[in-house]
């Protein structure tokens, strides 16, 4: 049985291209994914991502059940509405799923999770929660909405009163706030996936199709998670289950930066990352920039003077008009890699990941 | 509901066929396989001098999302690829039968032609396919 957000039948009505998402209809393109990626890199473009799942954890023991849960470290939110990026682990250190973790208040935090990974996340956490006495609510009463590109936040808050309005435009980066009214509120917070500025607005599903129409009518594009993917890759942000899993840490994903270790804190999953951090990191992920003519894709063998990878993400870059991909391969030092596409060993260059932030590219072409 | 052109020739992989005056023939991709692929972002078509049989992956077609071969619908001859594809496939998703052209072949019997779908069996394929 596929799984429909609150906002099917309004992507239906716009001419939305359908396809099933890990077990959700969703919408790949409304027309062209590629006018939808530069509508979000020069103006404004919104994506339904009802399909990921707020999760509300309450409790007096929270935050330090979620220093137990997250190798991203809660100690980090001080204020309220700042939020975090995290891997969830397993006790060997692969990823269950990566997260966005909000600070609503001390005995209150929300987390949105991916929808493919959602019920093996859920099982995960309750079992986790338990011993800590924490309440763990799934909210698919919401929809969600991610309004993303440099004039996003301004045709975005047309939809909140005034006030609300003033109060979202002064959100800083990675700040989320609850708006409207105390029964039903919205919550609005500076993040996306886009490398854009924008917000990811959670709100009662049944209001969604209403703040569709407005934000469309407002001249904010309807977009898929066609260009949501080109969008995010060119922003060298991974994504669950192509470019990490259960079987990858994230030292060998790129995501080092998101691990805190200093504080001796024993999160799940801290002595798997330890013991390979001592034995040596089998595999580091390095972004590529095809320099012959052609397109990279995920799974492609990528050969390396240190030995084989494998290409984790791979697509055409609207913005950067050349293939760009994120890949998985042995550590060494080198800058020009082969990867074996279709058949044809291509030359591609090893780059930093992100490409390109704020429609900008970052790497040199 | 696509475009399918009367006085074209159809495969039921989506390419069309069309015999010119010279005794070549175009080939390319329908209207529904264009908007079936979405935004195509880099072609390859083959060089001439090479024999494709009929079925052969003869060009490629690479849109935002994924790679698709194209299949020859004769065997024949390739007599040129279509250049200005390089730097402007998306002139295969604005005009798949006119400028978005792949291929000319000559083909090594001229009576194949008349053996592929005429346009309302392809237009009858569409709709029991959908």
């Amino acid at each position: 049985m596929q799984k429909r957000t609150p906002l099917y039948d309004v992507h239906v009505a716009q001419g939305a291209r359908v396809v099933d998402f890990g077990g959700w209809d969703m919408p790949l393109h409304y027309g062209s994914q590629l006018e939808e990626h530069h509508a979000v890199r020069r103006d404004a473009g919104v994506f339904d991502v009802s399909h990921m799942c707020p999760v509300d954890l309450e409790g007096e023991r929270t935050r330090e059940f979620l220093r137990h849960l997250l190798a991203n470290d809660v100690v980090r939110l001080v204020e309220p509405g700042k939020a975090l990026y995290s891997c969830m682990l397993n006790e060997r250190g692969g990823v269950i799923d990566d997260l966005i973790v909000y600070f609503v208040r001390e005995t209150h935090f929300r987390l949105v999770v991916n929808a493919g990974t959602a019920e093996k996340d859920l099982a995960w956490i309750r079992a986790q929660a338990q011993p800590y006495g924490v309440a763990v609510r799934e909210r698919r009463d919401l929809a969600m909405l991610a309004v993303q590109g440099p004039n996003a936040r301004n045709r975005a808050v047309a939809l909140l009163a005034p006030a609300d309005a003033e109060a979202a435009l002064r959100l800083d980066g990675f700040f989320g706030r609850f708006v409207g009214s105390a029964a039903a509120p919205w919550f609005v917070a500076r993040t996306g996936y886009t490398g854009e500025d924008g917000f990811e607005i959670m709100l009662p599903a049944a209001e969604a199709a209403g703040a569709w129409h407005r934000l469309v009518e407002g001249g904010v594009r309807p977009c898929g998670l066609g260009a949501r993917d080109t969008l995010r890759l060119e922003a060298g942000m991974n994504l669950y289950g192509s470019d990490m899993d259960e079987n990858v840490t994230p030292l060998e994903c790129g995501l080092a930066w998101t691990v805190a270790m200093k504080a001796p804190r024993p999160f799940v999953g801290r002595g798997a990352l330890e013991a390979q951090k001592a034995a040596g990191v089998p595999r580091r992920q390095v972004g590529l920039l095809l320099e012959d003519k052609g397109v990279l894709r995920g799974h492609q063998k990528v050969v390396t003077p240190a030995g084989e990878g494998e290409i984790t993400s791979g697509t055409y870059s609207p913005t950067l008009e050349r293939s760009v991909a994120l890949a998985r391969v042995p550590p060494g030092t080198y800058d020009r890699v082969q990867v074996d596409v279709r058949g044809r060993l291509l030359t591609a260059r090893v780059v930093k990941p992100p490409f390109v932030r704020y429609g900008q590219p970052v790497i040199d072409l | 509901m696509s475009n399918v052109p009367q006085e074209l020739r159809y495969t039921k992989t989506h390419e069309w066929v069309k015999p010119l005056p010279d005794g070549g023939v175009l080939i390319g991709i329908t209207d529904h396989a264009q908007h079936a692929l979405g935004d195509l972002v880099f072609v390859e078509v083959p060089e001439a001098g090479r024999s494709v049989a009929a079925g052969e992956a003869c060009a490629v077609v690479e849109s935002v999302k994924a790679a698709s071969d194209v299949y020859s619908p004769i065997p024949g001859e390739v007599l040129e690829g279509n250049a200005g594809l390089a730097d402007a496939p998306e002139k295969i998703n604005s005009d798949p039968y006119g400028e978005g052209w792949l291929l000319k072949l000559k083909p090594a019997n001229a009576a194949d032609v008349a053996a592929l779908l005429d346009a309302s069996a392809y237009a009858r394929f569409l709709e029991a396919t959908a």
